[in-house]
């Protein structure tokens, strides 16, 4: 049982994100850092720069590079910006800007792929406060109101979503309308923006965790004094009872 | 060059080689046109300095002193904390959440490391962490006792997993005893895990003796 050869095989292999962590167990103790430590490296501030700055030249979107990043294989040995690294040099190699023998010669080899903008340092501060809104129109009405109880999409998709594993199949209830926004799963597979409804989705702990055998009390909140919520978008959810 | 960072030895040999990496990899990206290093250090400054979680202690500190702010920040949290000078990239649409003497709001992303740069700056490893993102969901009160919080029984949690493009400021309790100070003095207290929902705001005996004699 080999692995998929990269390139060859991705039109046949499932999507697998090794990102989706929820309830996830065996990643041991939390461990608490003073409020000045962001970086623990020197390469660490250069590779957050260099993403921000390769993400302002439009060559594709943050849906996208997070599902760059979610299905790298060896995602789950590296540390976060290891993970952003590895990312960035994926969507650039796939887009014939960045070449494999480039990374190793630490010069240009092949031709500039062009962009359609470069980010000058002169524009930083207002391009970072300027953001990437993702409120689109929709003529649509909202199909639920908050208070209604749903039920969360139970199976899983072969592309990119920000429905996370442990909250499909749930029962829950709309707690707020968020408005109508870019829909990541398609945005992520350069579909489009494909705007939709997005909601609150709040759950009761049990609901989540109680089918895999997780009495309340145990190493769980349970017994209903604990909420987890998700923000959906609206085809993610059924109506439910 | 690379010779160098090899006569580091062992255990200082892969910090250089991902030094080298980053690099050669910015040095490609400059030679093509891709970048502007000056842009990088711009970034990296502007993270390093100019936004991070003082900017949020600001927007709690007013929320306890403002009642029209605080109400702003229940009914459009964008708007209220953009009035502050705060707004833009991973702070597009904020929600601010309170806690209450019988709810505690923690947030996480289970999925990748959404975080809301604006009022919180980057965030902390712990945060991007498999830990974290594993247990928050599941674990709320183990995570809490890790950063040596143990919250009043009765008192609910909410755990918001951010897997949209919402992102969430918690407006930690006011805590009692800070009738005295003023703004920035409260703000001085809002520690960005406050923030985050994994601590509380505490007034260390000297502050509350400080403002009070003031």
């Amino acid at each position: 049982m080999s692995d998929a050869t990269p390139g060859t095989m991705s039109q046949t292999t499932p999507y697998v994100t090794h990102a989706d962590l929820g309830g996830q167990p065996g990643h041991g103790a939390v461990l608490p850092e003073a409020e000045g430590e962001l970086f623990h490296a020197d390469w660490e501030p250069r590779v957050l720069a260099l993403t921000l700055a390769m993400g302002a030249t439009g060559s594709w979107n943050i849906d996208a590079s997070r599902a760059a990043r979610e299905t790298l294989a060896d995602y789950a040995h590296l540390d976060y910006y290891r993970i952003w690294l590895a990312g960035l040099e994926k969507l650039m190699l796939q887009r014939g800007q960045l070449y494999a023998d480039e990374i190793a010669a630490g010069r240009m080899l092949h031709a500039a792929v062009p962009v359609v903008r470069t980010l000058q340092a002169a524009n930083v501060t207002t391009a970072l406060a300027k953001g990437t809104p993702t409120e689109r129109p929709v003529s649509a009405p909202a199909r639920f109101a908050a208070g209604q109880w749903v039920r969360t999409r139970a199976d899983a998709v072969d592309h990119h979503t920000r429905l996370p594993g442990y909250a499909r199949g749930k029962r829950g209830r709309i707690e707020r309308v968020l408005g109508t926004h870019v829909f990541a799963d398609d945005h992520a597979q350069g579909l489009g923006e494909s705007p939709q409804w997005l909601y609150t989705v709040v759950f009761d702990a049990a609901e989540l965790w109680r089918a895999q055998g997780q009495q309340g009390g145990g190493d769980t909140d349970g017994g209903g004094i604990a909420d987890v919520s998700v923000d959906a978008w609206e085809s993610y959810l059924q109506h439910a009872e | 060059m690379s010779q160098n960072a090899d006569e580091h030895g062992h255990e200082h040999s892969e910090l250089g080689e991902m030094d080298l990496r980053v690099r050669a990899l910015e040095t490609v990206l400059t030679q093509k046109g891709y970048i502007d290093p000056a842009a990088l250090d711009v970034l990296i400054d502007t993270y390093q300095t100019r936004i991070g979680p003082r900017n949020g202690a600001r927007v709690v500190a007013r929320s306890w002193v403002d009642p029209v702010f605080r109400d702003w920040l229940q009914t459009d949290a964008s708007a209220a904390i953009a009035s502050l000078g705060y707004s833009g990239r991973q702070g597009e649409h904020m929600i601010a959440v309170e806690n209450t003497p019988t709810l505690h709001n923690m947030v996480v992303c289970t999925l990748c490391s959404c975080y809301p740069w604006p009022v919180l700056g980057l965030p902390p490893t712990w945060y991007k962490s498999a830990a974290y993102r594993s247990r928050a969901v599941k674990d709320p009160r183990g995570v809490l006792a890790e950063f040596g919080v143990m919250l009043p029984a009765g008192t609910r949690t909410r755990v918001w997993d951010s897997t949209a493009e919402v992102r969430y400021l918690v407006i930690p309790q006011r805590p009692t005893g800070t009738e005295a100070l003023n703004e920035a003095q409260l703000a001085a207290l809002v520690s960005r895990d406050s923030m985050i929902g994994t601590a509380l705001v505490t007034v260390p005996t000297q502050v509350s003796v400080l403002g009070a004699a003031a």
